[in-house]
This record gives C-alpha cells, sequence and structure tokens, in this order.
C-alpha cells in the first residue's frame, strides 16, 4: 500500500485520524432510526443475517466517510452527505423492487469499471479502446476459476491481477506511441484477445458461452439479489477509496503530469515507462474486478458480451460522467445503465409509428453524447459542480464563472 | 535498443516484401506449379480490390486530420450514406448509372459540408479526444436515421453496375470487372488528387492550412471555408469508396462500421497524418487479409490485419511513412 500510495506516516495519521465522538453518535444514531423505520416498512421480515450483514458493510462504509476528513474536522459536511448517501444506498434493497435494485447493482459494476477509466483516460492522458478485453480476462477467470472449486476470495484478486497483467502487456505500446495510434494499438489487442476466446473453446467454450453458478465466499453463497447487490456496492467502494488515494499520492500527480505534458513530466523525473504501465495496469485491474462482478451478475459469459461496443460505451461512460473527478464514475455509470431503460419506457408511450421506428435508440444515444461534448464538456460531474456552486453563491453567481478561455486549435502534433 | 528495433524493422519488411514478390520468381524456376501462381495471384488481386476501399476512406480520415486534426469515427458512415445515395439514385430512381454515381458523390461532399459547418464547427477548440466522440455520436446518430429513412430502412441491397457479372481475363488469371474497376478508379483518383494538391491554388490552400493554422489564416487563407471544402472532399472520397465498394459487398446501415475498423488501421499503419501512407496502409490490411484467408486456419483472416498493425508499430511506432515531430525543450 505504502509503495502504491507513496504515503508516508504523517499523511498517514493525517488521512485516518479519529473523526470525533459526536458525529460518530449522530451518525449512528440517524442510521439506527432508518434502520427501524426499515424494519417497520420492510416488504420482507428481516433476519439476523440481514441484520449483521447491514451492521457490517454500514461499519465498513461510514468508517470510511468519516476517516476522510482531516484532523481539523474539514470535509465534516460532506462526510454527513455521503454517510446519509451510504444509508440511502444500504437501505436500497429493503425498499426497491428487484429490477430497480439489478439496475443498481450494474451501475456499481459499470462504476467500477469507469474508475478505472477516468483513472487511465482523465488522469493519465492515455486513451484505451481496448477495456472490452480487461473485462473479458476478468469475466472468464473469475468463471474458469469457479467452475474449479474456488471462491470469491480467490476468484476476485486472481482476476484483477491477470487482468493488470494483461493491461502490462497492451500497456507497453503506450511506452512509445500516444493518441490515436494508441487507441488503435489496445483496439488491436483486445480484438485479438475477444478472437482468441471465441476460437479456444476448450476453456472457454467459444462463441456458445460459460455459464456461472452463484459466487461465494468462504461457504457464505451471493445467493439472491440483494446479497449482489451489497457485494457490488462495497467492491465499488473499495475501487473508489483505491483510486481516491491513488490521485492524491505521488503516483496521482505523476500521472497528470504526464498527461499534461509528457516532456515536462520527464524533465521533473516522472519515469514515464513505469507510470505508464502502472496507469494501464490499475485501470486494467479494476476493469477486470468490474468484469468478474459483471460475469456473476449476468451468470452467463460470452466473448459477443465484449466486443468494441463496451469499449466505447465505457468512454461514452467516462466522458458524459466527467472525465475530472472520481464523480464521474457513477454520474456516468448511472447514465449508461439509465438511458436505455429511459428510452425503451418512453418508447411505448410515443405514437407507434415513432415508437417502432429501428435505431431510435442508438440514435437518442448518440445524439445524447453530441450535445453534452457541445454543450456541457465537463460531463455530468462538470452540471452538478455549477448547480452546487449557483446555490453556495446564491445571489452572486455569475454565468462567466465557469467559462472556459477561448482557445483555438489545440494541436497534438507537437508533444 | 532504437537501432536495434530499427534494425529488425528493416530485415522484417524487407522479407516481407521479397515473400510477397516472391511466387513469380519461384514459378519460373519451377517451384511451384502454375495453378499455385493463379491462385496467389488471385487472392493478391481482390485483396488489393477490398485493400483499395479501404485505402479511400483512410484517405478520407487522413485528409480530415492533416487539415483539422479531428479524428474523424464517422468516415464510414459517410462512406454509408454516399453507397446509400447511389443506391437511391440508380436502382430507385431508375437513372443512368454514371448520372447517379455523379449525383451521389456531390451528395456526399454537400453532406460532409453540412457535417462540418452542424456538428464539427461548434467543438473546434476542444481537446482532440472531445471531438473523437462528437464524430462517434454522430455515426451512431446517421446510422439510426438512415435506418428510418423510408425506402433505405435495415435492410441489405445490392447495387448493379455496369460492371457486374463479367470478367477480365489475363492469361490464366479471372479478374472480376467489379475488382478491376476499383483499382483502377482508385489510381486514377489518387492521380487526381495529388495534381490538385500540387497545382491548384485550393489544394495548397489545404495544404497551408493543415500544415499551420495560425500562419494560413495570416496569409489571408480563409481557413474555416477550407476546412468546410476539405470536409466536403473528404465525404466526397469516402462516397466514392462506398460507390467502389457496394457491388462486391451489399449496401446496409452497418457497412460503414465494419470498414472503419479496417481503415483507421490502414491508416495508422502508414503513419496518420500521411496521404500515400493511407493508400499503402490500406493496400497492405487488404492483401495481407486476403492471403491470411486464404492460406491460414479459419479465424486468422480478421486477426492478420490486426497482428501486421501491432508489430509495425511495436518496431516503429509512427508508422511507416509517419513522422514524428518532438519538442526540444
Amino acid at each position: 500500500m505504502r509503495f502504491l500510495f507513496k504515503t508516508d506516516y504523517a499523511q498517514d495519521t493525517r488521512l485516518f485520524p479519529f473523526g470525533g465522538t459526536k458525529r460518530f453518535w449522530s451518525g449512528l444514531a440517524l442510521y439506527a432510526a432508518i434502520l427501524a423505520a426499515l424494519a417497520h416498512y420492510a416488504p420482507v421480515a428481516l433476519t439476523s443475517t440481514h441484520w449483521l450483514g447491514l451492521a457490517i458493510v454500514y461499519a465498513v462504509a461510514f468508517g470510511a466517510v468519516l476517516l476522510r476528513q482531516n484532523a481539523d474536522g474539514e470535509g465534516g459536511h460532506a462526510a454527513f452527505w455521503y454517510g446519509l448517501l451510504g444509508v440511502a444506498a444500504l437501505s436500497a434493497p429493503f425498499v426497491l423492487d428487484l429490477y430497480f435494485l439489478s439496475q443498481i447493482t450494474f451501475v456499481y459494476v459499470y462504476a467500477i469499471a469507469g474508475v478505472g477509466l477516468i483513472l487511465l483516460l482523465g488522469m493519465c492522458g492515455q486513451i484505451s479502446l481496448g477495456h472490452a478485453a480487461f473485462m473479458a480476462c476478468g469475466a472468464y477467470t473469475a468463471a474458469l476459476l469457479q467452475a474449479q472449486g474456488f471462491d470469491l476470495l480467490v476468484t476476485l484478486p486472481a482476476a484483477i491481477l491477470l487482468s493488470a497483467l494483461l493491461g502490462v502487456v497492451i500497456g507497453l505500446p503506450a511506452l512509445r506511441m500516444t493518441g490515436i495510434y494508441l487507441a488503435f494499438a489496445t483496439y488491436a489487442f483486445a480484438f485479438i484477445v475477444e478472437e482468441v476466446l471465441a476460437r479456444w473453446d476448450g476453456l472457454t467454450g467459444g462463441n456458445m458461452g460459460f455459464v456461472l453458478s452463484d459466487p461465494s465466499i468462504l461457504g457464505y453463497t451471493f445467493d439472491s439479489e440483494q446479497k449482489m447487490y451489497y457485494l457490488a456496492m462495497v467492491l465499488f467502494a473499495l475501487t473508489l477509496l483505491a483510486g481516491l488515494n491513488i490521485r492524491r499520492s505521488s503516483t496521482g500527480r505523476a500521472f497528470m503530469a504526464i498527461r499534461d505534458s509528457e516532456t515536462a513530466a520527464e524533465a521533473m523525473g516522472v519515469n514515464l515507462a513505469v507510470y505508464k504501465t502502472t496507469a494501464f495496469a490499475i485501470s486494467a485491474g479494476m476493469a477486470g474486478l468490474a468484469g468478474a462482478v459483471y460475469a456473476h451478475l449476468l451468470f452467463f459469459i460470452s466473448p459477443e458480451g465484449f466486443t468494441i461496443l463496451l469499449s466505447i460505451n465505457l468512454l461514452v461512460l467516462a466522458v458524459i460522467g466527467g472525465l475530472a473527478s472520481m464523480h464521474g464514475a457513477i454520474f456516468g455509470a448511472a447514465f449508461i445503465v439509465v438511458l436505455p431503460q429511459l428510452i425503451s419506457l418512453t418508447k411505448d408511450s410515443l405514437p407507434p409509428v415513432v415508437g417502432q421506428l429501428p435505431g431510435l435508440e442508438s440514435g437518442i444515444f448518440g445524439l445524447v453524447i453530441i450535445l453534452f461534448v457541445i454543450l456541457e464538456p465537463m460531463g455530468l460531474h462538470g452540471r452538478w459542480m455549477k448547480i452546487k456552486t449557483y446555490f453556495q453563491l446564491f445571489p452572486l453567481y455569475k454565468r462567466g464563472t465557469f467559462r472556459r478561455q477561448k482557445s483555438y486549435m489545440v494541436s497534438e502534433k507537437n508533444r | 535498443m532504437d537501432r536495434v528495433l530499427g534494425r529488425i524493422w528493416w530485415l522484417l519488411s524487407a522479407s516481407a516484401v521479397i515473400a510477397f514478390f516472391s511466387p513469380p520468381v519461384l514459378w519460373l524456376f519451377g517451384v511451384m506449379d502454375g495453378a499455385q501462381l493463379t491462385q496467389y495471384l488471385q487472392q493478391v488481386v481482390s485483396g488489393t480490390a477490398n485493400g483499395c476501399v479501404y485505402a479511400l476512406v483512410a484517405l478520407g480520415i487522413v485528409l480530415i486530420y492533416k487539415a483539422t486534426e479531428t479524428i474523424n469515427f464517422a468516415q464510414g458512415e459517410l462512406m454509408m450514406v454516399g453507397a446509400f445515395l447511389a443506391f437511391t439514385f440508380i436502382t430507385m430512381y431508375g437513372l443512368n448509372f454514371w448520372l447517379g454515381a455523379a449525383l451521389a458523390v456531390a451528395g456526399g461532399v454537400l453532406f460532409g459540408m453540412a457535417t462540418d459547418r452542424a456538428i464539427i464547427r461548434p467543438v473546434v477548440g476542444q481537446p482532440v479526444f472531445a471531438i473523437v466522440m462528437v464524430t462517434l455520436g454522430f455515426g451512431f446518430v446517421v446510422r439510426a436515421v438512415v435506418s428510418m429513412v423510408p425506402g433505405w430502412g435495415t435492410d441489405t441491397y445490392a447495387l448493379a453496375t455496369p460492371f457486374s457479372g463479367a470478367d477480365l481475363r489475363l492469361g490464366a488469371l479471372v479478374v472480376s470487372q467489379d475488382y478491376a474497376a476499383i483499382i483502377a478508379s482508385t489510381v486514377v483518383l489518387c492521380g487526381f488528387l495529388f495534381l490538385f494538391f500540387r497545382y491548384t491554388r485550393l489544394g495548397v490552400a489545404m495544404e497551408a492550412s493543415s500544415e499551420n493554422q495560425l500562419a494560413a489564416y495570416y496569409m489571408g487563407i480563409p481557413v474555416k471555408r477550407v476546412y468546410t471544402l476539405i470536409w466536403g472532399l473528404s465525404a466526397g472520397v469516402a462516397a466514392f469508396a462506398g460507390l467502389l465498394l457496394a457491388p462486391i459487398t451489399f449496401i446496409h446501415t452497418q457497412m460503414g462500421f465494419g470498414v472503419i475498423f479496417k481503415a483507421f488501421p490502414a491508416a495508422i499503419l502508414g503513419g496518420f497524418g500521411s496521404i500515400p501512407g493511407a493508400i499503402v496502409g490500406g493496400l497492405i490490411i487488404g492483401i495481407v487479409e486476403a492471403l491470411a484467408g486464404f492460406y491460414l486456419p479459419e479465424g486468422f483472416k480478421d486477426v492478420a490485419a490486426y497482428v501486421v498493425l501491432l508489430i509495425v508499430l511495436l518496431l516503429k511506432p509512427e508508422g511507416i511513412f509517419g513522422r514524428v515531430v518532438v519538442k526540444k525543450v
């Protein structure tokens, strides 16, 4: 941990201080109140397993949020609101029906991959059209190991490690190329990986696909939608925490230096080869984790699920969500999951002449991408920041606050 | 390290070229019999024809990139629109083939210019990546809209040309006239483009604005208008490619999406931003694909092009004809 995040002892104590008793107890009281309400209104009877699981997960999430504030108590507001968000996320399985719950689970899975992509693209400036291959690698690793009888404690780390290793291999071209060259080098790799998965049918089942069973940890089986929801949520929280810490560390700063100017970064002593490879490895590891959970959610994987369309979807996720911040991952993931549902919902209420048109879905999808880049280049997170600033500065907000500098064409010919 | 890679690059490329030209020599020395040589040449010709289409789409991508630094993921869709226009004019309206083809290319040019004005102009100055996403989204929209147009839809159509069905016999080699027409018209088009960029005022102005936008502006070149014209030119080339591809495959909404993932590797193989590179890259991809499809086991046909791309990029990251500009501090 200390190597990856490059923290020293002082930073560690600042990162994990004691969060203050008052806030802790008030948060706990709030939690107890919400749980009481849940127990009263929940559609299913809460068993002791439910309570235990809730308590553990809540302790982890709430503790992580509390610890994020520094010694001066800054970030307290954020801790409160994130705590509330955490409680809402935790209580979702008791309130929502299974359909919505599984949709939120998919949001978590996409967000895990999104955090990785934002690390790579938004922070390190390296483009990848091959993230579908990393997800495929994670998914197949988890599936094949599970078929051998291993549980999640083995399959998930193996999926992460193998995907990260693949990321290092795919990242090797990044040492010598940038931009569109890199994009298609990664695409070429991803295409070859997909083809291998499809052709090696002795191992992967080829295009017939591969069927998974319920995942388990130490004999505890995740055999319901609710349990899978919690699993995905915890994994997402851990990924997000890792992502935030990487950004804060010197590793993250090296990434940003590389993004802004490779020449300058090299002059400052950033080893380009090491850090670019690290970025690819971390990003690929996260995509692999997402792929593993994705496989367990779907119970069925085949190479057709991991084509270039998935890679493009992930890029859209990152751009629409906002590349500047980790918030973008969850915003973008929600967008990716919600938009198709929204379109198919509105389809029924439209007149049949319009609703039955082929290609309506992909057309709206493309249109939204275009409008976002033209009207809101910072993504959903950027829009959220503007709304927040508007209310914070209430009467004083100026339209020009976020106006970008007039820029001429940015040339990438010289870098 | 770089020197070693450079040596390997020379060795590999030289042996690839020698291997490519060796079958006739082997035939002369009696190692290969006539039937095998004919088979080989047959594959090379069909690969060249496919490669010409890739080359033309790649050429359009490179033209736009050189001038505006926009990486256009919608080039395949521009091609698809050109093919559908040709289908409309020739098959649906029953116009003369040549008139219909000319109208289709003209329609493609107008469509490209409209795209520049409506979609690309508002995002000029944003990071390259943002513009890539815009063109990607635009591709989705075009595909959706084309599938909604009455008479086009999601069906697959064939385009009949005056050449269809007839063969050209060169000794034992039988070349379908469609393939011959593709190769011949690509050569002619490339010749015209070369003359255009070399000798016309507009061509030189386009070269100038792609070399340095600001300097061209100071010299009195109307850069914005030149960009619109470049989009028109590039879309015209794409429509032409669609016209050529239509007889050997079919016209459908997804035809662009398939070609674009061959045309980009072609442009990159040749060195992104180099016009001769795009053409050479397209030919290499087309021929490698055809030969791999014929001589290697099933499954290698699609992968072969990407394997070649990866090998070239590992040894020569700027592509065959690419130039590297490294900022000196």
